[in-house]
């Protein structure tokens, strides 16, 4: 059973004061994520990231096109149960605490008190909040609004958990202490599904992702075998080379950039790198580096997305397999 | 307003609950009303306590909408004043209040002195039978409004008709007719007054003035009405002198006017002016048929 | 239901402690002294004076709180997103708004309880001694209660369909209006058109009737209100209210989140 499933899910909405016109924010999204994996929800803003998440935890309801969690539908009130939401960039009340506003969290999921108080402790202390459990929430840094936003999330333990944006607006150290929570909740078993605009952070931690674009799912995988794909380069820097060199070497380099007295090569075939070596010291060039660069996950999602709207309205979504296909 | 898309919306079964309890609720609620309003309407003495009963804290109180509020008590004058009159009651306890509070919220409110003088004047079941009270607010009236002439014109034919005081009459008459503006015919109307005080053409004169210058329905009406029973009174003199020439020479007293009229004395049976035969009272005098609806009424 | 319960108690925490509602309260408490002056510039009527001011203070500030805290009921909390970590748990949204009524409702309560402290301490002050028919005065409080009962039921359903301006717009529009429906079908009757008079009556039937619950001039008399109309005020209150939630569940059970 997938954790989350997506059926041709479709959402329009409509636009216009007078005349109604419609705005198609998901287009069939047929999307699965497995129990116990994190998956990373990625695309530009306004690709439908949020749409996606919104629908699911039902605070918009679809055109068309179905969806299930945890193999129940979508309005199952008992399958909610089992499910933490971090929205993006929250906000929550002014005048509560973050006790009380934990202790309203919990009684949504009918939580007892005694256990209720000791998750809500055991929560704040994880997430560094124990001091500022009594300070009402307009008192908090965005930091910390955050961090509450991620423990009423995860008040009720849920199997699986929806982050939208969790790393916005945080500075490096609390990035890093998001990151390392979720790689600990993934070591919990649980399921996490996050959408982000940020490829190092999906670099980092996704076991799959989505490339949303323009509502539509214009890529998705294994990270590792994205990563693989396309071409990997070879990076030279040579220092000083000699213009009889250079004309030598053009025919294996893709690129060409210049930095003072220092030129960075990009050597496209592996088999190449070894020629490329030889002519520079037959010329007595300086070698500065060499460095194999593998492509990194934007490439990948710029390839995707596109320089330019209409190059990607035309793109078909590809999948992993068939991208393999193509390079054979 | 509410975001569109066709939706797949949840529960149902909730839905279905408000639909309910709101068409239900409404339904209930038509009745519910209709009883309060029973309710409150049967509260009429509750209603007869004013607000604050005093005209200038209300103005000071009402933060430069004394216009405003004004308005809205003339409202009121009128609304209490219809509504007594429809239960035909008998006293008006609070209008002289009402209209001494509208008049000191908006003193230039010229309406409320002649309405409000003709409300209070006028004998129950018209109106409250206070030409005292009607006075003194046509008094205030003419301070705060110097120029009004009209206003001397209301309190002539208050005295004329109301007091019978036709001394005070004319020269109420002949003060207006000093004032700025003042129409041509009041001082004639003075100098009828003074001279002939208590006859009918004098009262018909001034019912006439009064229908011709009525600013609306209901004060013609009611001058046409006043016309129209003078009228009556009038011819039902005629007819009595013809009732005791009749008996002067035919040595009896005649019991229908029938009997006039087959002995000369009338060309045809009498009709007073709303179209209703005349008839022999027990008395022996002319009296108007039951269905008439020539009010005597209103000559008292 | 435990759930409504603790939406309702949230709620009433976190509108409780807005700085706007003291400010309110400060100055209706201030306006409730100064009546106290008024009443000497009118000697005889100190008393009315002072119980119709410190009434129709109560009243109109506890409108004024009504229409405030009814535009942060689901206007405010959608507007700021509030409302998203609450509405993706297992709670019904029907819940939610009955939670949240409710939760408002109290706080109006305790706001009108104090304001009326305030105007029996100023009582006290003027009289030097309350009596047994100065209770009187706590009959308009309960229907002026009624009224904010139902101001507030209409700031919920407006806050669910359009913005908290508008919301706070629309239901002071409807206040105003229901309070003048009365005359507004005496104005229908008068004028003679068939079409007129029934669209009145349309009117005065649909929209809240605020003038049956205007009981402040009988009271600063000390006139007690009969038991009968106190039932059927508070049936009509009860009636309208349960129509004003269930039109608000019926919206917000549409409304999307964009």
């Amino acid at each position: 059973m997938l954790a989350v499933e997506t059926l041709d899910l479709t959402k329009d909405y409509d636009v216009g004061f007078f005349r109604k016109r419609l705005r198609r924010a998901l287009d069939g999204l047929n999307l699965g994520v497995e129990k116990g994996e994190v998956f990373g929800l990625l695309g530009p803003n306004g690709a439908g990231k949020t749409t996606t998440l919104k629908i699911l935890l039902r605070l918009v309801f679809p055109t068309s096109g179905t969806a299930r969690i945890l193999g129940r539908e979508l309005d199952d009130v008992a399958m909610h149960a089992r499910v933490g939401y971090l929205p993006e960039n929250p906000y929550f009340y002014d005048h509560l605490t973050a006790q009380e506003f934990m202790n309203y969290a919990g009684e949504m999921f009918g939580l007892r008190r005694a256990e209720r108080q000791g998750r809500i402790d055991r929560l704040l202390e994880r997430l560094g909040l124990a001091e500022s459990r009594h300070l009402p929430l307009c008192k908090f840094s965005k930091g910390m609004v955050q961090r509450v936003g991620i423990a009423q999330a995860l008040i009720n333990d849920p199997e699986l958990i929806f982050l939208d944006e969790p790393m916005s607006g945080l500075d490096p150290l609390g990035r890093r202490e998001v990151r390392d929570l979720i790689l600990e909740l993934k070591g919990e078993g649980k399921t996490i599904f996050f959408s982000t605009h940020i490829l190092s952070d999906a670099e980092m931690l996704c076991d799959r992702v989505g490339i949303l674009n323009r509502g539509r799912l214009e890529g998705c995988g294994e990270l590792r075998e994205i990563l693989r794909l396309g071409v990997a380069v070879t990076e030279v820097v040579l220092d000083s080379p000699c213009a009889a060199l250079l004309r030598e070497l053009r025919p294996y380099t893709r690129s060409v950039v210049w930095t003072g007295q220092r030129v960075r090569l990009e050597v496209s075939a592996e088999s190449d790198v070894a020629r490329v070596l030889a002519l520079a010291i037959r010329h007595a060039a300086g070698i500065v580096s060499l460095n194999p660069v593998k492509m990194s996950l934007e490439d990948y999602f710029l390839g995707q997305v596109g320089a330019t709207p209409n190059a990607s309205q035309s793109r078909e979504a590809v999948t992993v397999s068939e991208a393999e296909q193509g390079k054979k | 307003m509410i975001p569109g898309g066709v939706a797949v919306s949840p529960a149902p079964s909730v839905r279905r609950v408000c639909w309910l309890l709101l068409v239900a609720g409404f339904l209930a609620l038509v009745p519910l009303q209709r009883r309060i309003d029973r309710e409150l309407a049967a509260q009429g003495q509750i209603a007869e306590v004013l607000y604050i009963p005093s005209g200038r804290i209300l103005r000071r109180l009402s933060l430069g909408h004394e216009g405003l509020l004004a308005n809205i008590y003339w409202t009121r004058v009128v609304q209490y004043f219809g509504r007594k009159r429809l239960g035909h009651a008998t006293r008006f306890e609070l209008l002289g209040p009402l209209l001494r509070i509208t008049t000191d919220l908006d003193p230039q409110l010229v309406i409320a002195y002649r309405f409000g003088a003709i409300f209070l004047a006028e004998k129950a079941p018209g109106g409250a039978g206070q030409p005292a009270e009607a006075l003194h607010l046509l008094r205030r009236g003419i301070v705060a409004n110097p120029d009004y002439w009209r206003l001397w014109q209301d309190i002539g034919f208050i005295y004329y008709w109301d007091l019978k005081d036709y001394a005070s009459a004319a020269r109420a008459f002949q003060t207006g007719s000093e004032r700025p503006g003042a129409a041509v015919w009041m001082k004639a109307l003075a100098a009828t007054v003074a001279a002939a005080g208590g006859q009918i053409q004098t009262s018909r004169l001034l019912w006439s003035e009064i229908y011709r210058q009525a600013e609306n329905e209901s004060m013609r009406r009611s001058a046409a009405e006043h016309l129209l029973a003078l009228q009556a009174q009038e011819e039902m003199e005629k007819l009595n002198r013809l009732l005791m020439q009749y008996r002067e020479r035919e040595g009896r007293e005649a019991r229908a006017f029938r009997e006039l009229v087959a002995a000369r004395y009338l060309s045809g049976l009498p009709r007073d002016p709303s179209g209703a035969p005349y008839g022999v009272g027990p008395d022996g005098r002319a009296a108007l048929a039951p269905a008439s609806k020539i009010d005597l009424r209103l000559l008292q | 239901m435990r759930r409504v319960a603790s939406i309702a108690l949230h709620t009433f925490k976190e509108s409780v402690r807005e700085r706007v509602l003291y400010n309110l309260l400060g100055f209706a408490l201030l306006l409730m002294g100064a009546a106290i002056l008024f009443g000497r510039i009118s000697v005889g009527i100190e008393q009315i004076i002072l119980v119709n001011l410190g009434l129709s203070s109560i009243s109109v500030f506890g409108l004024l709180m009504a229409i405030f805290i009814g535009i942060g009921l689901v206007g405010k909390e959608i507007e700021r997103r509030s409302i998203y970590s609450i509405l993706s748990k297992p709670v019904r949204r029907a819940e939610f708004i009955i939670g949240k009524y409710f939760g408002l409702l109290f706080t109006l309560v305790i706001n009108t309880a104090i304001m009326t402290v305030g105007l029996y301490a100023a009582l006290f002050y003027q009289k030097r001694h309350l009596s047994s028919a100065d209770l009187v005065v706590l009959e308009a409080v309960y229907f002026i209660l009624l009224q904010l009962a139902l101001v507030v039921g209409l700031a919920l359903f407006f806050s669910c369909l359009s913005t908290p301006i508008l919301s706070a717009v629309f239901t002071f529009c409807l206040y105003v209006i229901g309070n003048l429906s009365a005359d507004i079908r005496w104005f229908g009757q008068e004028t003679g058109s068939v079409v007129i008079e029934k669209l009145t009556a349309v009117i005065y039937y649909l929209l809240p009737n605020f003038g049956d619950f205007n009981v402040i001039a009988q009271v600063a008399h000390g006139e007690k209100i009969p038991g009968y109309v106190l039932v059927s005020n508070s049936l009509y209150a009860l009636l309208y209210g349960t129509i004003l939630v269930s039109a608000a569940i019926l919206v917000f059970e549409e409304r999307e989140f964009r």
